[in-house]
């Protein structure tokens, strides 16, 4: 499981359209023909004008959007062996996100009444992890990306959005899972905070995780990719 | 990925009211654990289904097969009266819209619960008292309030108390039928964050009816959208709000402030 080179991601002719049945039937090409692997132990961060595809690429890898045509093989940690979740069934992709892809958004979805706590823990849980053990493990995370203690019970509707953004780092690390997608994560934080989310993504890359990525901000960029992938718009195919 | 069966299969359900299609070609697997929403409008034939997958309403055409716990997968149509109604009682659970039709208003809460673990053949008094005042704490409903009949409560609290009596004998199974159309939504979110704790630590599977798409994406795994009796669109909860792919579905999704 933990050898490096090992291929974690193939995706092989990935094209993705959107066809807007509201706005009659306008057809959208965002990604055209994309293939790429991703090993174990590589930060490869997408590179591409704003609206070039870059987020609609990760939310393809996680199964929020459902890719037109191509495959996108992941290594199953339970298992060991490829498989294409263009293809997987929803409950194949749900245990594909439970035990081996991690997502890390710009935005936290808020679950009413939950406290932060609870909300970084759920992924450890969701691996059977004794409570206690994963509540203190979020706590620890917590208090590495300085999210201040007395925040820790509350639900975090009404937190700021950079408060909001490091409960969305934790829970995106607290399970080691082998491959993480990382959407803008220090889009809204500041300089101290950018340096441990920097030193969170380089040990999970040390230890073998591979990771896919897009970083506004070229300090963080530099100091986290392995590898650049450019991501170049798709212009003038609609009809 | 497991190898677990299907709790529940459904081949080519139709049920038909004269010459109206209530709902027509439905297929579909469940699996254990797994929180299914039916999502569509008014009329849409949403809870048509939910009562036909029931075998409260009976099916004019197609299947329903259940993985009864001492005989596997048998077709619901096959069974008698008498064990559709042991089913619907101990298994199954049912969550009503209207708390009238889910509970009886005029006994205590406390024998609200303990009226279903009698079905499921407890008899000793003190040991039923004492399982349905954990319950009632269970869907945070005050220990002061076991004597109390329902008609006392407010709407969340008697939409618990469904909930308590449902899942005081562990069935496999629950349907519900849009439980929170008539609650506040301050008092939504309470019943949904316990509804969804339950489901997952008790590994309950559940098949509700919404028209509220944030419902869905809180509560279920999968989401079916149903438009003139029939499955427009089915799949992965986010994926089929996110980016949905049938006209009817990104209109719904694209009519609604934020789900």
């Amino acid at each position: 499981m933990h050898m490096t080179h090992t291929t974690q991601i193939k995706v092989d002719a990935l094209t993705k359209a959107f066809t807007l049945h509201t706005q009659g039937g306008v057809r959208i090409p965002v990604l055209e023909a994309i293939s790429f692997e991703v090993a174990a132990g590589e930060c490869v961060v997408l590179d591409g004008p704003s609206g070039a595809g870059k987020s609609t690429l990760l939310r393809c890898l996680y199964a929020n959007y459902l890719a037109a045509s191509g495959s996108i093989l992941v290594r199953d940690a339970a298992t060991g062996a490829m498989r294409d979740i263009v293809r997987a069934t929803p409950q194949q992709i749900i245990e594909l996100r439970r035990t081996t892809i991690s997502y890390v958004s710009q935005f936290l979805r808020v679950i009413p009444r939950v406290s932060s706590l609870d909300i970084v823990a759920e992924p450890l849980l969701a691996l059977g992890e004794d409570r206690s053990v994963a509540r203190d493990k979020a706590a620890a995370l917590l208090a590495q990306l300085n999210l201040p203690e007395r925040l820790w019970q509350l639900p975090p509707a009404t937190f700021s959005g950079g408060e909001q953004q490091r409960i969305n780092i934790a829970r995106g690390f607290i399970a080691a899972r082998p491959i993480m997608l990382l959407d803008e994560p220090t889009a809204s934080l500041d300089a101290i905070n950018r340096a441990v989310v920097i030193d969170l993504i380089r040990q999970r890359c040390a230890a073998g995780t591979a990771i896919v990525g897009i970083f506004h901000d070229a300090e963080v960029r530099d100091a986290v990719a392995t590898r650049r992938l450019a991501i170049q718009p798709v212009t003038a195919l609609a009809a | 990925m497991k190898p677990t069966n299907p709790l529940l299969q459904v081949r080519n359900l139709a049920k038909h009211y004269g010459r109206r299609i209530g709902c027509e070609q439905v297929s579909f697997d469940l699996y254990p654990g797994e929180v299914l929403c039916i999502a569509g409008e008014s009329g849409s034939g949403k809870s048509t289904l939910l009562n036909t997958l029931a075998f409260q309403l009976r099916p004019d055409a197609g299947q329903v097969i259940y993985d009864l716990k001492d005989r596997g997968a048998t077709d619901l149509a096959t069974l008698s009266d008498a064990a559709l109604r042991e089913l619907w009682r101990t298994d199954w659970g049912f969550v009503r819209q209207n708390p009238r039709d889910g509970l009886r208003m005029r006994v205590s809460a406390g024998a609200n619960i303990g009226e279903r673990l009698m079905a499921v053949g407890s008899r000793h008094y003190g040991s039923i008292r004492e399982v349905a005042l954990d319950w009632l704490q269970r869907v945070e409903i005050d220990a002061t309030r076991l004597d109390d009949a329902p008609t006392s409560f407010s709407g969340g609290m008697q939409q618990r108390l469904q909930i308590a009596r449902n899942l005081v004998t562990h069935p496999r199974l629950v349907f519900m039928d849009e439980p929170t159309a008539g609650l506040d939504v301050s008092v939504q979110a309470r019943f949904l964050d316990l509804l969804r704790g339950l489901a997952a630590e008790l590994h309950i599977a559940v098949i509700l009816v919404t028209h509220d798409l944030a419902v869905a994406r809180l509560l279920a795994h999968r989401l079916i959208v149903m438009k003139d009796g029939r499955i427009v669109e089915s799949g992965l909860t986010d994926q089929l709000l996110d980016d949905p792919q049938h006209p009817y579905t990104q209109l719904l999704v694209s009519s609604v402030l934020a789900a």
